[in-house]
């Protein structure tokens, strides 16, 4: 318990280092000096407007879906019991992608786009749930395997699916709305207008799921051996499912398509801090809050004035970072 | 070897029977289990032991017929509660995370602690002992992803002793072991029944072994066989049970099956 909050300690002292950081970069810089000050004491100067109006909600925005995208990797990777596992394995982006594309497509404003891509995302997940639900009831599987490759099965299919009615809409799109269709593809957080509501569900998330930690890492040994040590495992994998798919469609509702928070951020934290889900699932939503803060500060300083969409930098920082881990994994 | 009158059974099985789609697998099995008795299920693939095993431990229930445990029907026990009075070593254990041996074992305390509670030191004790048990005190701190079947399968042994239900349910406990550990574990199990008062239920294939260490057999295939080790392994049993010839022969002083 104190080496938990030791940890958790240490990223949050991160996490608020690159918070202020990500509020004095920009293309107007803020001396780090100055900060504290318009921050907490707003004097309506047009530093003090871009500090309140532009950059904080901005990065507590990707603070707050960085954090959503790596818990519900993290929940996803023990209902599948696979380390490959992430956010959107189940097609949760896919169906958010074909809502908010849908959306542009009609001339629909940012506020329907969102609208879009939370219905779509919500379709997606009750459609795996209306096919795999009985999946989910299975615990004594007497073969080799247990119910999550069919529930994973279930979820890429569809998955591929949705990506070919994307195809689809790209082609038949006229071609003033494609550059706005790919942002949101890649993921870019310059879109998002509310914090508020990811910051409160990832609150919510951890608060469902961190009493169930414990139960969790049981989870991670099978269904047969969870059961068996007095774990409700079906009503654990619905729980799990729905707390994840959710995080993941408020997540992509808030910044389009990012990618690999929700892979790299577990497995790094579980091979610095180690499985434990009670020390991870936090640990998780700051670390993910601050990559995703970070990249997204990377995103519109780096080539500025010009923004690069946000899913390009944790992309191209993810795979290079996913592929030493792998590595790293089986040298041990 | 029978057991005391007075103490009651652990658990019952009434007029079971287990289906698998339209298959039968088990028709009208009966039995009851007391601290004290080492049950050995025998029987060819496909008999139904795995699915005995999972319906007696409560992971499905039986298509006809009731189990009991400890006096009460599975179902209606709480299951933290239910974990603590009977565990399940399913017969295979997948990992595929990094966890270390001793992290693995102390999941079986699982039961005993409560939602917020952390392992303490007396959960740790234990855990280290179990490891020691099963011949493993060494490999504490390794990933049990580097290890191989065999430690896996005693590594999950370890949890099922971490956990400390009075009746354990194994299925084919050491299948993946070598001679030795098959022996370890089997003598394990046995002093925990004998010293500790606890019940065991096991699945196996090695008819020797169950013969040598069982107090109790339960043989699949036709109807099933069950009784006092010496009353429910005959030549006659195990042959129509596995639909092959056995012969029963003494050597020195131990009993062993030998299929034509």
């Amino acid at each position: 318990m104190a080496r938990a909050l030791r940890i958790w300690l240490v990223l949050l002292t991160v996490s608020a280092a690159v918070l202020f950081a990500a509020l004095a970069f920009g293309s107007s810089p803020i001396a780090l000096a100055d900060l504290p000050r318009l921050l907490f004491a707003p004097d309506g100067s047009v530093a003090s407007e871009v500090v309140h109006n532009l950059r904080l909600p901005r990065a507590l925005a990707a603070f707050g879906t960085g954090g959503l995208l790596a818990v519900a990797g993290a929940l996803m990777q023990v209902l599948l019991r696979n380390p490959l596992a992430d956010p959107y394995v189940l097609g949760v982006s896919s169906g958010a992608a074909v809502g908010a594309l849908g959306a542009m497509v009609i001339g629909l404003g940012a506020g329907l786009v969102q609208l879009g891509a939370f219905g779509g995302a919500l379709l997606s997940i009750v459609l795996v749930f209306a096919i795999a639900h009985r999946d989910f009831a299975r615990v004594s599987a007497t073969g080799a395997s247990d119910t999550a490759p069919r529930l994973l099965l279930t979820g890429v299919i569809l998955a591929a699916g949705w990506s070919a009615v994307i195809s689809l809409m790209l082609t038949l799109a006229p071609e003033a709305q494609i550059r706005g269709m790919l942002f949101w593809l890649v993921g870019d957080v310059a879109g998002a207008d509310s914090f508020v509501v990811p910051l409160l569900v990832l609150a919510v998330v951890l608060l469902v799921t961190y009493p169930l930690a414990r139960e969790l890492n049981v989870l991670l040994r099978g269904p047969a051996v969870a059961a068996s040590l007095g774990v409700r495992v079906v009503p654990l994998r619905r729980t799990l499912y729905v707390v994840a798919s959710l995080a993941s469609a408020i997540a992509v509702t808030t910044s389009g398509n990012v990618g690999f928070i929700g892979l790299v951020v577990p497995h790094a934290l579980r091979l610095a801090i180690g499985n434990d889900q009670r020390v991870l699932l936090p640990a998780c939503a700051l670390a993910g809050g601050t990559l995703l803060l970070l990249a997204d500060t990377a995103a519109r300083t780096l080539v500025a004035p010009q923004q690069l969409p946000v899913g390009v930098i944790t992309a191209l920082v993810g795979v290079p970072t996913f592929l030493f881990l792998l590595t790293a994994r089986r040298g041990r | 070897m029978s057991s005391p009158q007075h103490l009651s059974p652990l658990l019952q099985a009434e007029n079971l029977s287990l289906r698998v789609g339209v298959r039968v697998l088990i028709e009208a099995l009966s039995m009851t289990v007391t601290p004290g008795e080492l049950w050995c299920v025998l029987g060819p693939n496909g008999s139904g032991k795995t699915t005995l095993l999972h319906t007696l431990a409560g992971l499905r229930a039986p298509d006809a017929g009731a189990v009991q445990l400890a006096g009460r029907p599975l179902a209606a026990w709480d299951t933290t509660e239910a974990a603590r009075l009977r565990g399940l070593l399913p017969q295979t254990l997948h990992d595929a995370f990094s966890a270390s041996a001793l992290e693995i074992v102390l999941m079986g305390r699982h039961p005993h602690l409560s939602r917020w509670g952390w392992e303490g030191e007396v959960d740790r004790d234990m855990a280290v002992a179990a490891l020691a048990a099963v011949e493993l005190a060494s490999v504490a701190e390794r990933d049990v992803v580097t290890l191989s079947g065999g430690e896996r399968q005693r590594v999950g042994i370890a949890a099922l002793l971490a956990q400390d239900p009075p009746l354990l349910l194994l299925d084919e406990p050491v299948a993946h072991l070598d001679m030795r550990h098959q022996v370890v574990v089997l003598r394990l199990l046995r002093e925990l029944v004998r010293g500790a008062n606890k019940a065991v239920v096991l699945s196996i294939h090695d008819l020797n072994l169950a013969r040598r260490f069982a107090t109790h057999a339960l043989v699949l295939g036709g109807a099933p066989v069950e009784g006092l080790v010496d009353e429910a392994m005959t030549e006659v049993t195990l042959a129509a049970a596995f639909g092959h010839p056995v012969a029963r022969r003494e050597i020195g002083d131990r009993v062993v099956f030998i299929a034509e």
